[in-house]
């Protein structure tokens, strides 16, 4: 079966059945491996991605349901080109293993894009569903902080 | 790290006909030199192990798993450090599996002994110890000791090469090597023209290595300071390339299901159904499971589940009270050693007032947020696998088994790991990945782990039982007899790695339990082994993850008993014994403002463990909102001496022991039917961004010898907890996870 998905903005032919989960079209398929498989549950988080800039968990949602343009953390920013959310993950230093973080980021971005300026107890609502098995919640609530700054200030 | 192939490519594989004038500098001050790994191809000088410099620039090699703990960052600083090399112009590479990249400080750390009260004559022993590490081509990471390990090592490493750098350029100039100096990169002539190391590659290739000496602390750069980390950029873009992120043209994407009782096999399997479905290309019997190999690793996975299997039973009691219940006998045995007998344990000091406790907790899955995983290729007389993993050595020569190779012909690529915890020393992932490669030969093929197999698959943390009894007299401990019983997480592995068990006194099952810093005149600690066949593995601080909450959690109820405050109790003892565990509770003491009582609605717990040759204290606070406990604050202090880089060290801390805080509160692996019951996060849970304290830490360093940084923020992270919860409600727990008798947070 051939769908057509927009990920980060560039047109794609996937020739794979309707059921197969976005996570795994993105990372088997379509070779954007930034993407990770933590739990295939919604348990965890490390899968998130945006559907027309919304949060969502990757392996919850199949190809034939796909609804909008998809992007991944490969087109929030790159090494070269850092969004303003992903510098202010390297200005505090916050991975450790960095497996989560992916979803981590695309969780954050999503939340900033809807509130420019979150408190703590927001940043507690918002994030709760992307676990991080490194612990480096405090270095990503200080980094969502910054970020939010950043934006503003921008 | 595509660049690990690109320099594989290029020079690796280049046999020594082919070599113009590689040399190498460094590890030679270990006796004999272990061959140079890196094979410098045309223009290149592989200045020893751990250096290499081309036309390019500066390479450097950190072989230790980063899994998190900013190991690459802190190798190459060591090196950059005598190398004057720019941490932001230099590429870092894990490199090959090999054993000049042996560990120097696994075999110290097996020393009799209780670590704290090392001399320095015993501390030298322990470093001509690890260069057996050499001998047994023990390349791999764990145990917290890559700083020990790589601190003296890489520093010569360094500076030998930036002599030789200079001793090239002296040449070059016909002046003395004195009349130069380096800085950022290149050697500086005397008149203060920088020739870049790039430039210099081919002239320093022909030379011997020059031995140089170690700058003192006071000219250090790099080391004690906070450094960027190598991997932040990849790790924030998605570009960091994990074991599951590898990718090969025409690859293929397998998953698995092995026996969930296990150690049994496989009775018989019938996989019609799961062959017709979607992307499935090949159903392959791995021995004790299958495997399905297909386009897509969710095609797999589904195929993979489709098939009737009929599983053999386990070789251990199917239900979890069996099994502790199994453990126990191990308490009707002789000790398997009694490695503290200070006094006379077994009498009761006349006056004193004796109380007993009996502790148990549970099994624990690693639950890497990386799943297993790995990628394997097979072609004629070749095998190439990637994979993150701890032990590269190892995982080739079972590789090489497997497929019947000599190690020689296995190739391990090691990636950036998802978490290891002591996970990835094992290297069953790797070796069924080269089962299904053996099936798919010239097509690579990624096997992945479903996170139930990967739940379900696990060497555990043992589950684990203590008998305590203890004496207080006067407000002080008199007396602290404890047993401990235990499946043996080292005789296991060495069962799996070597095929034989070690005899003698096993020192990691009673890690923490026969070493804590305390002065108790009557002090007796007794391990027992547990032959139960439940697979047990190296857990993040392995014996201490136990044996610290046994320990610290008695001591808590001795202090009570004694009507003693639980700080002033232990800083009363270990002033007696040991001035660094003083010095840490004296910081937590100082910082969460202590004062031995707390408001309504608030406890707070202390504990304080000593483990990989650090002391780290703990305090916990908890606070009751709408009849739900909060973990709310937490402080810690460490004291390792030398700290490498403070701000990796302090995220090190934090995250060890969110780890021990996560596994108090949630975490248990029990069995039904000879199964692990739990499979998934839903049923594993832990600590999440609203559940997770507020944490102070602060880092010491008054110790002269070098401690670990990476396990030993967890040992006192559930006794702490459970002492708060003690505090807060007066109930003692004496199991875990928290969450069965506590109405915690979630
Ligand atoms: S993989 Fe999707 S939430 Fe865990
Ligand atoms: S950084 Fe390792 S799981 Fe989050």
């Amino acid at each position: 079966m051939s769908t057509t998905l927009r990920i980060n903005g560039k047109r794609h032919q996937v020739e794979l059945p309707g059921e197969v989960p976005l996570l795994w079209v993105l990372r088997d398929e379509v070779g954007l491996t930034g993407t990770k498989f933590g739990c295939g549950v919604a348990a965890c988080g490390a899968c998130t991605v945006h559907i027309d800039g919304e949060a969502v968990r990757s392996c919850q949602v199949a190809l034939s349901d796909v609804w909008g343009d998809v992007t991944t953390i490969e087109g929030l920013g790159t090494p070269q080109a850092m969004a303003a959310i992903q510098k202010a993950w390297v200005d505090h230093q916050v991975a450790q293993c960095g497996y989560c973080q992916s979803g981590q980021i695309m969780q954050a971005a999503s939340l900033l894009a809807e509130n420019p300026a979150p408190s703590d107890a927001e940043i507690d609502e918002a994030m709760q569903g992307n676990l991080c098995r490194c612990g480096t919640y405090p270095r990503i609530r200080a980094a969502i902080h910054a970020a939010a700054k950043a934006l503003q200030e921008a | 790290m595509a660049s690990i192939a690109k320099i594989a490519r290029r020079s690796f594989l280049i046999g020594s006909a082919a070599i113009i004038g590689g040399v190498a500098f460094g590890a030679y001050y270990v006796s004999r030199p272990a061959p140079n790994p890196l094979k410098p191809g045309d223009g290149e000088a592989a200045l020893n192990p751990f250096v290499l410099i081309d036309q390019n620039g500066v390479t450097l090699f950190a072989p230790r798993a980063e899994m998190g703990q900013g190991v690459k960052t802190s190798w190459a600083a060591l090196i950059a450090e005598e190398l004057d090399a720019e941490l932001d112009q230099v590429r870092v590479l894990h490199g090959p599996a090999a054993k000049a990249y042996y560990n120097s400080a696994f075999m110290a750390d097996a020393l009799p002994g209780k670590g704290y009260d090392t001399s320095n004559f015993k501390h030298s022993i322990g470093e001509a110890l690890g260069h057996f590490g050499k001998v047994l081509s023990l390349h791999g990471t764990g145990g917290s000791t890559s700083m020990k390990d790589g601190f003296k090592r890489m520093r010569l490493a360094g500076a030998s090469a930036r002599e030789t750098l200079k001793q090239a350029a002296a040449e070059r100039l016909g002046l003395s090597r004195s009349q130069f100096s380096t800085a950022k990169g290149a050697v500086i002539t005397p008149d203060g023209t920088a020739i870049p190391y790039a430039d210099l590659a081919i002239e320093a290739a022909k030379l011997e290595p020059v031995e140089a000496v170690l700058r003192p602390r006071t000219e250090w750069r790099l080391i004690g300071k906070s450094q960027p980390r190598i991997d932040m950029v990849e790790k924030a873009t998605g570009t960091a390339e994990f074991g599951i992120d590898v990718r090969l043209k025409g690859m293929k994407f397998a998953s698995l299901r092995m026996n969930p009782r296990q150690g049994g096999g496989m009775k018989s399997y019938d996989a019609t159904a799961a062959s017709a479905m979607p992307g499935v290309e090949k159903v392959i019997d791995m021995g004790a499971g299958v495997a399905v190999v297909a386009s897509n690793t969710w095609l797999a996975m589904r195929a993979v589940e489709a098939i009737e299997v009929e599983w053999e039973d386990a070789p251990y009691p199917r239900e979890t009270h069996q099994i502790f219940a199994r453990i126990a006998k191990a308490f009707e045995e002789d000790p398997n050693s009694v490695m503290r007998d200070d006094g006379d344990a077994g009498q009761l000091p006349s006056g004193a007032t004796e109380l007993k406790a009996d502790y148990q907790v549970p099994y624990l899955a690693h639950a890497t947020m990386e799943p297993m995983n790995a990628t394997a290729l097979l072609e004629r007389d070749k095998l190439t696998v990637w994979c993150g993993n701890q032990m590269p050595t190892f995982t080739q020569s079972k590789c090489a088994a497997e497929a019947g190779l000599d190690g020689e012909q296995v190739d391990i690529r090691t990636t950036y790991l998802g978490g290891g915890f002591g996970r990835r020393v094992e290297f069953d992932y790797a070796v069924l990945a080269t089962r299904v490669a053996k099936e798919m030969p010239g097509v690579p093929v990624q096997l992945t782990w479903s996170r139930e197999e990967d739940m379900r698959h696990d060497m555990y943390r043992p589950g684990a039982m203590a008998r305590m009894r203890g004496a207080v007299k006067d407000g002080q401990a008199v007396l602290l007899d404890g047993k401990v019983a235990a499946a043996s997480p080292t005789h296991q592995a060495m069962q799996r790695l070597a095929g034989f068990t070690p005899s003698g006194p096993d020192k990691v099952q009673v890690e923490g339990f026969f070493n804590p810093p305390y002065a108790i005149p009557n002090f007796r600690m007794a391990g027992h082994l547990s032959d139960i066949e439940i697979p047990v593995g190296f857990w993040r601080s392995v014996g201490n993850s136990f044996n610290g909450f046994f320990v610290e959690s008695f001591i808590d109820e001795m202090a009570h008993a004694a009507g003693t405050d639980p700080m002033a109790f232990r800083l009363d003892l270990a002033r007696r014994e040991w001035a660094p565990a003083a010095g840490v509770l004296e910081a937590v003491k100082a910082m969460s403002g202590w004062t031995g009582s707390t408001p309504e609605g608030t406890g707070r717990g202390v504990a304080m463990c000593y483990s990989f040759g650090t002391p780290v204290a703990e305090v916990i606070e908890v606070v009751e909102e709408d009849g739900t406990i909060r973990i709310a604050k937490a402080w810690i202090a460490c004291d390792m001496g030398q700290a490498i880089d403070p701000a990796i060290v302090k995220a090190q801390m934090f995250s060890g022991m969110a780890y021990g805080l996560s596994a108090a509160c949630f975490g248990e692996i029990t069995f039904a039917d000879g199964a692990a019951e739990q499979g998934n996060f839903p049923d594993y849970d832990a600590l999440r961004m609203h559940t997770m304290p507020q944490t102070e830490v602060q880092v010491l360093e008054t110790q002269t010898h070098m401690g670990g940084a990476g396990e030993p923020g967890t040992p006192p992270a559930a006794p702490a907890l459970a002492n708060a919860l003690f505090d807060l409600t007066g109930r003692r727990a004496r199991q875990l996870p928290l969450m069965h008798e506590f109405d915690l947070l979630v």
